[in-house]
């Protein structure tokens, strides 16, 4: 028998004598889960407002930008303040294009990279698959987002994210997940809520453990 | 209505007035009191340490006291608990399961049986002093008795309730657990010490005379200012 | 007898719980948890709600362990993932070591795995010669005192900033302030190179997906993301009863989690893997394996009434909440899994033979049980075990056990003899009086550090005579 069998005999001669379900059986429906979560408003409004709260409760920046020429601005705006030399970002509509418009060396990481480089860029500049409204939670994976290092080895993490990404909870953001990819899935998905952070010192709050210090969602 | 009363052994040889405060209450109500021939104790402390065979050797001769009482009020909320909610499991599979469960279903903690049973929230009581309360672990959480302790302390006179911070948490007691670990339990019952003096009570009520011995014990060795009296012996006054 | 796990315990509880020192940095830190835990509960529309549904998605996993096993298998190989299975911490120990001689592999960088944790596998990694680097800096911070995490979730808890200023000044030269956010700055310093170096990377995980064949992977830090992505192999180890049986059963316990775990919303990174890098992705390791662990949890499995412990999702609240714990601290427990958790599983694990005392070890206060988010029945499996513990042919009642209960039942039932045990023990207790609190005491266990109450003039029992007749 393999270590295999061993374990699977084991596991049903153990699940043969049946155990007492007191909280009831059967799995809970996506209803039942909402039922009990944490609220979020019916309109895509008050969802925005939400997702604006938690990610600044979070110490994440959320700005919302009319087209590609603001955030054209901002971007460059930012590569002043933080003195950005170079930036990593993907093959993609939304976060190369804006990464050329910078002007500064540029790694895209499908083109394949050598992990030394990409831990010298400032920023990481991606595109997401959601933003979820319930929690402020990017969701990414490494299809839409350039791999798996993007969105955490630079230490300053920028998403671009359309309006139209947003979901209420984190039901739809799973529902999303299996409608986007049910028939195969990327290796990595990730959900991304506000930048690295640990308490590990006395209980203290620390961005940029390790992941990024800074994490800004800027949405069109 | 003919309340049967249990008091176990360490409030009959230790706190008796704990009894004698409930009788008081009872018969003022216009109820009539009896005290069954009961053994002295419920079996906790051997159920407690995993001796299921010598803690049922005292259940069967309880099961048998109190086969015919209405109500049976037990003068702790951990011996309310043995007998209301572990008594069906001590016995399940024996014999006197139908026994246990028909005694449990008419085992009432003092206060719960105040509040819920006969509806009585104001006894006329008058104490004048601020108080604080500690629940008891099993009152609390198998017996789910949070609220009428509560109701009855608001209908006292004079009695102002500041809550501790570590109302809800362990005194430490635990049995025979206070004797078998008495480092770990002095260092509960000083977090519990330390919370209640917080809120500058005159006194800590409980419906537990275990957690009471234990609190007073180590406030009294530490000559820390703690008075400790069973709600019973206040609703008495 | 006292095992010696026992007699560790019991020295060691001795030693840390009249510890004010101690018990003001754990009050401290589980007073901060506190605030946000409860204020998150709120959060949800129905916390209690939220805990049953919880209580029976883990109830449908564990008790279809079998169905779900075999499908998360099935799911996670069609991406190219190599499942390997362990029956127990030797078996597992050679898996990985066979992985890493395969990969002719010189650095592991490693993130937070109570399972690496339970089968030692860091000491044979080192033993064997690799370079082991823990990457979450609660973790990095014991490796580096060569000590056992404290907590599951907190692994650095009981040491002050100034303790890990002068661990760091010690070990890496690179210690230039006692600021939490400074001393975490080295430690990413540190760490960043080794992201870079590790030739593999090895994971634990919180939950693993049946039907889309998935890790999951709960963290703060990023530095899971990092071990995951840099290193050209990655290895996860994981516990068969991790299982969930749908992805979307995800979006109830990754909240449930982070409140319980932290008191956060959801923690900073959840990310759920499912194989290599594959097709078309721009990175990610070339080959992963996923180890699947028993090491004993068939025999929990087995136990019908305990089952429910199997459910455990790791985030550490009943440790928070009981108060034993908040006085021994972690270490006391001499366990991977610590706190009342631990108390139930480890006799279960290791042999109750063994292990009895940490059931013995508890005021059974329930506060345990009360938090639990999947709601365990943890306090209850404690009388269990204790009971069980009692059928050991070395569980027989002591002499003195027997002469407490044997021979106090039969006292305890007749009123005649209850009233001359009265009698008796008033002059039992003035003769005690002479030597209160003195080791030859024979109730010195208490009165060490506490009063007793003189038994009264008259009993109830004598005071009801009179006025009940």
């Amino acid at each position: 028998m393999s270590e295999r069998e061993i374990i699977f005999a084991r596991i049903r001669e153990g699940l043969s004598i049946k155990a007492h379900a007191h909280y009831g059986d059967g799995l809970p429906t996506t209803e039942e889960h909402r039922g009990v979560m944490p609220p979020v408003g019916a309109s895509i409004e008050e969802q925005l407002a939400l997702f604006a709260k938690n990610a600044s409760d979070l110490k994440a920046t959320f700005k919302l930008v009319k087209d590609a020429s603001e955030l054209t601005a901002e971007l460059r705006a930012l590569r002043d303040t933080e003195k950005w030399q170079r930036v990593a970002t993907h093959k993609s509509p939304l976060a190369q294009t804006h990464s050329a418009a910078l002007g500064l060396a540029t790694l895209v990481a499908d083109d394949g990279y050598d992990k030394h480089d990409m831990e010298q860029c400032d920023v990481g500049i991606s595109e997401c698959d959601a933003l979820i409204a319930q929690t402020g939670t990017v969701l990414v994976t490494s299809r839409s987002a350039g791999g798996r290092a993007l969105s955490c080895l630079p230490p300053h993490h920028i998403v671009i994210a359309r309006r139209e990404q947003l979901v209420a909870d984190l039901p739809s953001a799973f529902a999303l997940v299996k409608r986007t990819y049910g028939v195969s899935y990327p290796s990595m998905i990730s959900f991304i809520t506000g930048p690295s952070r640990t308490g590990d010192i006395e209980r203290i709050l620390v961005l940029g453990a390790h992941g990024p210090k800074k994490l800004t969602i800027f949405c069109l | 209505m003919t309340v049967s009363l249990f008091i176990p052994c360490f409030v009959d040889l230790m706190y008796p007035h704990v009894g004698i405060s409930m009788v008081r209450i009872f018969e003022r109500l216009g109820h009539k009191v009896v005290v069954p021939k009961t053994p002295a104790c419920c079996g906790q402390p051997a159920f407690n340490t995993g001796y299921w065979d010598e803690s049922r050797a005292i259940g069967v001769p309880m099961l048998e006291a109190l086969k015919d009482s209405d109500a049976v009020v037990i003068a702790s909320g951990s011996c309310g608990a043995m007998m209301s909610v572990f008594y069906p499991q001590l016995f399940a599979g024996t014999p006197h399961e139908a026994a246990a469960k028909s005694v449990a279903a008419k085992c009432h903690e003092f206060s719960s049986f105040l509040v819920n049973k006969l509806g009585v929230t104001d006894l006329g009581a008058k104490f004048p002093h601020k108080v604080t309360f500690h629940d008891g672990c099993h009152g609390l959480r198998e017996l789910n008795n949070k609220r009428p302790p509560r109701e009855l302390l608001a209908n006292v006179k004079g009695l102002e309730l500041v809550e501790m911070g570590a109302a809800e948490t362990c005194c430490g007691f635990g049995g025979t657990f206070s004797a078998k670990f008495p480092a770990i339990s002095t260092a509960m019952g000083d977090v519990k010490c330390a919370s209640a003096l917080e809120t500058k009570a005159d006194y800590i009520i409980s419906c537990d005379s275990s957690c009471l011995m234990q609190i007073q014990g180590l406030a009294d060795k530490q000559k820390k200012e703690i008075k400790t009296i069973h709600l019973a012996e206040v609703l008495a006054q | 007898m006292m095992s010696a796990p026992a007699t560790h315990f019991n020295e060691d509880a001795r030693r840390v719980a009249p510890d004010t020192r101690h018990r003001g940095i754990i009050q401290t830190a589980m007073g901060k948890y506190e605030v946000v835990r409860d204020q998150r509960k709120l959060w949800f529309q129905d916390w209690q709600g939220a805990r049953n549904l919880a209580a029976r998605t883990k109830f449908e996993s564990v008790n279809h362990l079998d169905k779900h096993l075999a499908e998360f298998t099935r799911t996670i190989e069609a991406r190219g993932t190599k499942v390997h299975w362990a029956s127990n911490a030797e078996q597992a120990r050679n898996i990985i070591l066979g992985i890493l001689s395969d990969k002719q592999a010189k650095v592991i960088v490693k993130s937070k795995a109570m399972t690496s944790e339970e089968i030692h596998l860091n000491d044979a990694m080192e033993h064997a010669g690799y370079e082991v680097v823990e990457s979450d800096l609660g973790e990095y911070i014991v490796q580096l005192r060569k000590e056992p995490p404290y907590h599951l979730v907190f692994p650095a808890m009981h040491l002050t900033r100034g303790e890990i200023k002068d661990l760091f000044q010690e070990k890496l030269n690179d210690a230039p302030s006692d600021d939490p956010e400074a001393l975490t700055m080295v430690a990413r310093r540190a760490l960043r190179k080794k992201y870079l170096q590790a030739d593999v990377g090895i994971t634990g995980a919180n939950f693993a997906i049946a039907e889309t064949g998935m890790i999951s992977i709960t963290e703060n830090e990023g530095n899971a993301r990092l071990t995951a992505a840099v290193p050209k192999t990655m290895i996860t180890l994981v516990g068969i009863e991790k299982i969930l049986p749908r992805l979307e059963d995800l979006a109830l316990f990754l909240p449930m989690l982070a409140v319980m775990g932290t008191g956060q919303a959801l923690t900073c990174y959840n990310t759920m893997y499912g194989g290599p890098r594959q097709l078309g992705e721009a990175d990610g390791p070339e080959e992963y394996h996923v180890v699947l662990l028993d090491n004993h949890r068939t025999t929990l499995l087995a136990d019908a009434e305990q089952r429910d412990a199997l459910g455990c999702i790791r985030c550490g609240a009943c440790l928070n909440v009981c108060p034993i714990f908040r006085n021994v601290g972690g270490h006391t427990y001499g366990t991977v899994y610590g706190g009342p958790i631990g108390s139930v599983i480890t006799p279960h694990l290791r042999g109750l033979q063994q292990w009895k005392h940490l059931s013995y070890a508890s005021s059974l206060c329930g506060a345990c049980t009360e938090t639990c988010p999947v709601k365990i029945d943890l306090h209850h499996h404690l009388l269990q075990n204790r009971r069980n513990a009692s059928a050991l042919p070395t569980g027989k009642p002591s002499f003195f056990q027997k002469l407490a209960f044997k021979f106090f039942a039969p006292i305890a039932n007749k009123p005649a003899l209850w009233s001359l045990t009265t009698k008796l023990s008033r002059i039992g207790m003035k003769l005690r009086g002479l030597v209160n609190g003195s080791v030859v005491d024979p109730v010195q266990a208490w009165t060490k550090t506490r009063d007793l109450p003189p038994i009264a003039k008259q009993s109830f029992r004598e005071w009801w005579k009179e006025h009940g007749k």
